[in-house]
């Protein structure tokens, strides 16, 4: 180790200044207000100290509801959406003619403005006063009564909202995975080849290990976005996501603070400490599980 | 196993819209004996490492065939061809350990070859013993030195006993001593196992320092196939006499007239041959005897002794180049005085090539 010089803190200063006031202290403020009952920010008053936000939070019907659909998004969108983005950049490596040409086309939705995706997505399930929706139609073809996905039933609004998240977060994975497949050296291919390996051997002995790394990242910064999922539900199902019983845990704690029940900033950072905790650990435990899956080189 | 290449032909159509076609492989004859260990030798793009890929089936040929033996393996792809193949690079996996890289092979084999773990176990253990790196099994590529990574992608290509092993540059990555070492070792382990084994190189020491059989290549052609020795001794052309030794053959422009060979003003040998004319003279440069009556006068520059023996770098008008060496026993460095120095030369170290299409005029 060298030897602590001021020089260094010096050049550390403006990342520590600005991630100290921006970062650290609002971190550390949430923390106290979370345990401080009745704080109000106008006043800057609260009644006591104790876990009675905690308690208040975690047996609000809301926002166990919120709790329930954001692991359900992270369970299920994480997953689809890598190993989707996996087999169309596997498919996308193995194509010569028109590459670049299939290449733009998955990523055009990264690109694209989300106001436009989301239009896109009301004319595919919106029903309006002329037509129940894109997808009502393609479904009534196959003599499917129409569903109404946007104010209908859970299960028919949560698919949507997976739908939108999976198709808005598969561009990129794909980007950086076509490039990882890039990567890899073809002489371990090549090698494999005159081994007479098969090839579905080579794809788990030797593609996924070499590019385990850009995997493992994709899969952290997935489960984190996911959890921290807000805006995609607001775009679907308007602000109201409560009475929508679509809220998520960011959603439940915007809620707290400007929503129309809102104005209760002890409330909010309660529930924001609480997804702080499990956005915490899931990483964590991501972690613990890629040391033994994923291979740095 | 014999390998027979018939009239093969690779030619890599030319990228761009006006490019030329490029023949890597230019219909190539070549039998290659049972047990041999061949060299491959040819300056950087004379198609060598095409061959090899030909061979290992991981390119498919233009034109002409292939055999391994009486089998045309033209059309096999290269997990039924049973070679092992050893690339430049090693490509190692570099998320297996030593033993894990080893056993791949192995554990491809499907149907009646498929192996226990027990027998994989050994052989692995068998393959790493032979090129001795029994001691590093635990270990990641990453952890090995050149040298150490060169042997078990040897081990790795040589543990399901091909029949034919093929070597891409096997020595490139290492360093100089090493590159001695491991090329004893290749050697030793290519007696060992009796397999037949091309290895391509563009050293021409590596080539010659190991080889049962050297092929001189150049621009997708065999220039010559022969024993090092005599191919050393015995150039066909003019390019095989250059890429050959160090230092080089030495090359001055020279003619014959009346049964002796002229360079410049002296008739410097003796000759016996039906050709008079302009040509090129090639000199080894151990062909050169230094004597205070030589035929052969040159400028002197300096002398560089190392050791077992010494150069004499030398100038003449009609060497091609700058200056040239020669090289002399240490015993008789000759008592210079002056800056010229005479030589006689030895008639064996001396070729003579046509001027136009370079090949080697014969003379007694």
């Amino acid at each position: 180790m060298e030897k602590k010089s001021p020089k260094a803190w010096l050049y550390l200063l403006p990342a520590i200044l600005f991630l100290g006031a921006f970062l650290v202290y609002p971190l550390i403020d949430v923390l106290i207000y979370s345990f401080e009952e009745g704080y109000n920010s106008a006043s800057q008053t609260h009644f006591g100290i104790g876990s009675y936000n905690y308690s208040y939070v975690l047996r609000d019907p809301y926002f166990l509801q919120a709790v329930k659909n954001t692991f359900i998004l992270v369970i299920i969108t994480v997953p689809v959406s890598t190993l989707l983005a996996l087999l169309i950049s596997m498919a996308l490596s193995s194509i010569r003619r028109l590459r670049e040409l299939y290449q733009t086309i998955f990523f055009l939705p990264y690109v694209t403005n989300t106001l436009a995706v989301g239009l896109v997505f009301m004319i595919a399930f919106q029903p309006t006063a002329y037509t129940d929706g894109l997808v009502n139609g393609l479904l009534s073809v196959f003599g499917i009564a129409p569903i109404d996905f946007i104010s209908g039933p859970y299960w028919a609004k949560m698919f949507v909202l997976c739908f939108y998240t999976v198709w808005v977060v598969l561009p990129f994975k794909i980007l950086i995975l076509t490039s990882a497949l890039a990567s890899v050296d073809q002489t371990y291919y090549n090698a494999a080849k005159v081994d007479g390996t098969p090839a579905w051997r080579i794809f788990t002995k030797i593609t996924l290990p070499l590019i385990s790394p850009t995997l493992f990242y994709l899969v952290i910064t997935g489960f984190i976005g996911a959890f921290k999922a807000y805006s995609d539900a607001v775009a679907l199902f308007g602000t109201d996501l409560n009475a929508a019983g679509m809220n998520t845990i960011v959603g439940y704690v915007y809620d707290m603070l400007y929503g129309t029940s809102g104005g209760y900033p002890s409330f909010a950072s309660a529930a924001a400490i609480i997804l702080f905790v499990i956005v915490l650990t899931i990483t964590c435990i991501n972690l613990l599980v890629s040391r033994k899956h994923v291979h740095y080189h | 196993m014999e390998v027979t290449l018939k009239d093969l032909t690779k030619i890599f159509p030319g990228k761009g819209k006006h490019a030329a076609d490029v023949v890597a492989v230019d219909h190539v004859d070549l039998q290659i004996p049972d047990g041999c260990l061949l060299g491959l030798l040819g300056p950087s793009g004379c198609g060598k490492s095409t061959v090899l890929n030909l061979l290992s089936g991981l390119l498919a040929p233009t034109e002409g065939k292939i055999f391994f033996g009486d089998q045309d393996v033209t059309d096999l792809p290269p997990e039924k061809r049973g070679v092992g193949l050893v690339f430049q690079s090693y490509a190692l996996y570099p998320h297996l350990t030593v033993l894990q890289n080893i056993l791949f092979p192995l554990q491809n084999l499907r149907g009646k070859d498929k192996l226990t773990k027990e027998e994989m176990l050994q052989k692995a253990t068998e393959a790493a013993k032979l090129v001795q790196i029994d001691t590093l099994l635990d270990r990641k590529p990453s952890e090995l030195s050149g040298g150490q990574q060169q042997r078990v992608a040897i081990a790795r290509a040589l543990v399901k006993m091909p029949k034919l092993l093929l070597l891409d540059e096997p020595l490139s990555n290492l360093d100089a001593r090493l590159r001695l070492q491991t090329r004893e070792e290749l050697r030793r382990i290519q007696n060992e196992t009796g397999i037949t084994t091309i290895f391509v190189t563009h050293d021409q020491e590596e080539a010659m320092s190991i080889s049962d059989l050297i092929v001189v290549m150049k621009d997708g052609k065999i220039h010559q196939i022969g024993k090092p020795q005599d191919i050393y001794d015995d150039p066909q052309d003019l390019f095989v006499a250059k890429f050959l030794g160090t230092p080089p053959i030495d090359l001055f422009d020279g003619y014959t007239k009346d049964g002796k060979l002229w360079i410049g003003e002296e008739a410097v040998m003796d000759v016996d041959g039906d050709y008079d004319g302009h040509l090129t003279v090639g000199i080894r440069p151990e062909g050169f005897v230094p004597s205070q009556t030589g035929a052969f006068t040159c400028g002197l520059q300096r002398l560089e002794v190392m050791g077992r023996d010494v150069s004499v770098v030398c100038q003449h008008p009609f060497f091609i180049g700058d200056t040239f060496r020669a090289i002399i026993d240490s015993d008789d460095i000759p008592k210079v005085t002056g800056s010229t120095i005479r030589f006689d030369l030895k008639p064996s170290k001396v070729y003579l090539f046509r001027e136009d299409d370079e090949q080697r005029i014969l003379f007694d």
